[in-house]
């Protein structure tokens, strides 16, 4: 389709939306909207989609069943907020204002807010150079999520925990996170939200904070995933992010990080398991935009019966983004023969003291260390699980805190015990 | 014990064969030592002992206690008290040592129906046998053989032989790749073990390490069998002459 029609494809879909209305959110709405419409919607022959076919997330949205398993971060102290089929469940969450959060379908109809100058801002700057038109459709129509701004250290984390509700098949949250300079805060995000989830998380980190993302996406054989991260960075900001995805049918996870200030690091990881008729794509955009930067992608599938995996990774470092230290990989560990593995690597370097390296690999599991394992009595299941987890080991040492990468190893281990 | 009736072996993939019959005893309790020219089968008797992948029984038989060895998967070899020491022990990145062993010991016990080994006890038992084979702390918690020197994978094999208490001990080549103090330290660490109730089958192209362990049954095994068998003396003969004048004797 020649983009003029797709535009006018768009133009018809976007005329049948009905956007929530009023507040300091309209306008932002809006304008998402009109660059929905701009860039049309995603479809195969699209470079950005060439891997994942789109055409199921545009088709009506699949029933599924709640996740029943309880939250891997059940360990730790936190303040859980639960959304039922995208809708705030108040009793069976923690009080959100003691934790200084607010809900954007109460805060987005005030005249002024803090979240204005992000909700939106950062997802319509993640729109260059490459269009992600269902962050920009998120945006317009997402009636809930999050606005949490932190302004001290060591702020408790903040749990999102999702659960499907029958009537809500599809369901859009947009949460949007500023963190003041100095602050430091852990969001985590669990559950399936409905059949097809659209999650967007603009997170403004100033100088010197810190931001810590992990999220464990459930695996309900249906559900279907369209997450994007837009993340921008100030000096001397940290920011992490770690994805565990365990079965589903289809999950699209965009990360978009904009390193703005100097001396700042951004960390984005992935861990990613499934079998028969799971479709899993990580795609990160990472720009340098100054000196002294360092950013790291680790993403590690382990792929089982007829899995695809697909990584779409890209390092920009802008002129003058000198003394970058970029590092990229991604690995599958292809368990069986019908299993696929496809990445697209990309460095695109305008400054010349740089320092960036990328590597790609898939490939069966070590014969030879399997049968050393078992020459010393290991038996055959359990030295496969140990060598998965030893593949999967550098994205797991991506999270900096043991108490998070012990939880999500908890859940990582029985989604390995399922795929056997 | 070990007991090796007309073992013939080929390669799976390619029509060649590596054992011709081959006829072996090892009581518990005594030490053999197999010799013989590169490309005897030395190796390859070891790795189909142990299960390796790759090879094809046409014939024979090998048993350890009655047990058919042949019939069993490579853990159940181990389980059933096989062990084999590897010329080239493998690295395994991101597999702690401590890790590997303890999952190996509690997988043979549990699968003779024993109890398993706690984490407090098993830590206990390592440091003092890592201790006798000047194994430190950091080589314990390192992944398995990776970054180690020759010396310590070699030492590290023998550490793992020391935990498992095989009842045969099968030792392909420990000696290559050390040099004199290292090696004596592996003879020590394997002298240490010897008992009544346990065997050993040391493969080995040079009589230098049979100073250190002293055999009490040395073969020559050339061109897939075993063409010549004798006491401690057959491999002083070996050092002195070579293995020309043995194979001519014998041809």
């Amino acid at each position: 389709m020649a983009l003029p029609a797709r535009r006018e494809a768009a133009q018809a879909f976007a005329d049948g939306l009905s956007l929530p209305k009023g507040g300091w959110a309209g306008p932002a709405r809006t304008a998402a909207l009109a660059r929905l419409v701009e860039s049309g919607l995603p479809f195969r022959r699209d470079e950005y989609w060439r891997y994942t076919d789109p055409a199921p997330l545009l088709a009506e949205a699949p029933h599924v069943a709640d996740d029943t398993a309880a939250s891997a971060f059940e360990a730790l102290e936190r303040v859980r907020l639960v959304f039922r089929g995208g809708v705030f469940d108040a009793e069976a969450s923690d009080d959100p204002k003691a934790a200084g959060v607010e809900l954007l379908s109460r805060a987005g109809g005030s005249d002024i807010h803090w979240a204005r100058e992000t909700y939106g801002t950062l997802e319509a700057r993640g729109q260059t150079p490459v269009a992600r038109p269902l962050a920009a459709l998120n945006t317009a129509l997402a009636p809930e999520g999050v606005l949490i701004r932190a302004t001290k250290p060591n702020a408790t984390p903040v749990e999102l925990i999702y659960h499907v509700e029958p009537g809500a098949s599809e369901v859009f949250l947009h949460h949007v996170v500023r963190l003041d300079p100095g602050a430091s805060l852990t969001l985590l995000e669990t559950g399936t939200a409905a059949g097809r989830g659209n999650t967007v998380l603009e997170v403004d980190i100033a100088e010197g904070a810190t931001f810590h993302h992990l999220r464990t996406q459930g695996g309900d054989p249906a559900r279907q995933v369209v997450s994007h991260v837009f993340a921008r960075l100030g000096r001397e900001a940290r920011f992490r992010s770690f994805t565990l995805t365990a079965g589903g049918a289809l999950s699209r996870n965009e990360s978009v990080i904009e390193l703005a200030g100097e001396d700042g690091s951004a960390h984005v990881a992935g861990v990613a398991m499934g079998g028969k008729g799971v479709s899993q794509d990580d795609t990160v955009f990472i720009t340098h935009d100054a000196e002294r930067c360092e950013s790291r992608q680790v993403f590690k599938k382990v792929l089982r019966k007829g899995m695809t995996g697909v990584f779409q990774g890209k390092i920009l470092v802008k002129q003058g983004a000198q003394k970058t230290d970029g590092y990229q990989i991604s690995q599958a560990l292809l368990l069986d023969d019908d299993a696929s593995f496809l990445a697209k690597p990309e460095l695109e370097i305008y400054a010349d003291d740089v320092q960036c390296s990328h590597g790609s690999t898939s490939g069966a599991i070590d014969e030879t260390a399997l049968y050393y394992l078992r020459s010393r009595g290991v038996p055959k299941a359990e030295a496969e699980h140990l060598l998965v987890q030893a593949f999967l080991a550098e994205a797991l040492a991506e999270i900096a805190d043991p108490a998070l990468a012990e939880a999500v190893l908890g859940r990582l281990t029985d989604g390995l015990a399922e795929l056997r | 014990m070990l007991d090796i009736k007309g073992l013939k072996v080929k390669l799976e993939e390619e029509d060649k064969a590596i054992l011709k019959g081959v006829d072996l005893h090892v009581d518990a309790g005594s030490v053999h030592a197999i010799m013989g020219p590169n490309g005897s089968g030395k190796s390859t008797l070891s790795y189909v002992l142990s299960g390796r992948d790759g090879y094809e029984v046409t014939g024979g038989s090998a048993t350890l206690d009655g047990a058919d060895l042949l019939d069993l998967e490579p853990e159940e070899r181990a389980a059933a008290g096989l062990f084999l020491a590897f010329q080239y022990p493998v690295e395994i990145p991101g597999v702690g040592n401590m890790t590997f062993l303890r999952t190996a010991l509690n997988a043979q016990r549990k699968a003779r129906g024993e109890e398993e080994v706690s984490a407090a006890e098993f830590l206990k038992l390592i440091r003092a046998k890592a201790k006798t084979l000047h194994i430190d702390a950091d080589m314990l918690k390192r992944p398995v053989n990776v970054g180690f020197s020759g010396g310590e994978k070699k030492r590290n094999e023998i550490l793992q032989m020391a935990v498992l208490e095989p009842k045969m001990c099968i030792l392909d080549e420990t000696d290559s790749g050390l040099d004199v103090d290292a090696m004596k330290l592996v003879a020590e660490g394997v002298n240490a073990l010897r008992d009544e109730g346990r065997g050993f089958l040391v493969i080995t192209h040079y009589q230098r390490l049979l100073d250190h362990i002293a055999p009490d049954v040395v073969h020559i095994m050339a061109d897939g069998r075993i063409v010549k068998t004798g006491g401690p003396d057959l491999a002083l003969e070996v050092e002195k002459n070579g293995y020309a004048d043995i194979l001519a004797e014998v041809a």
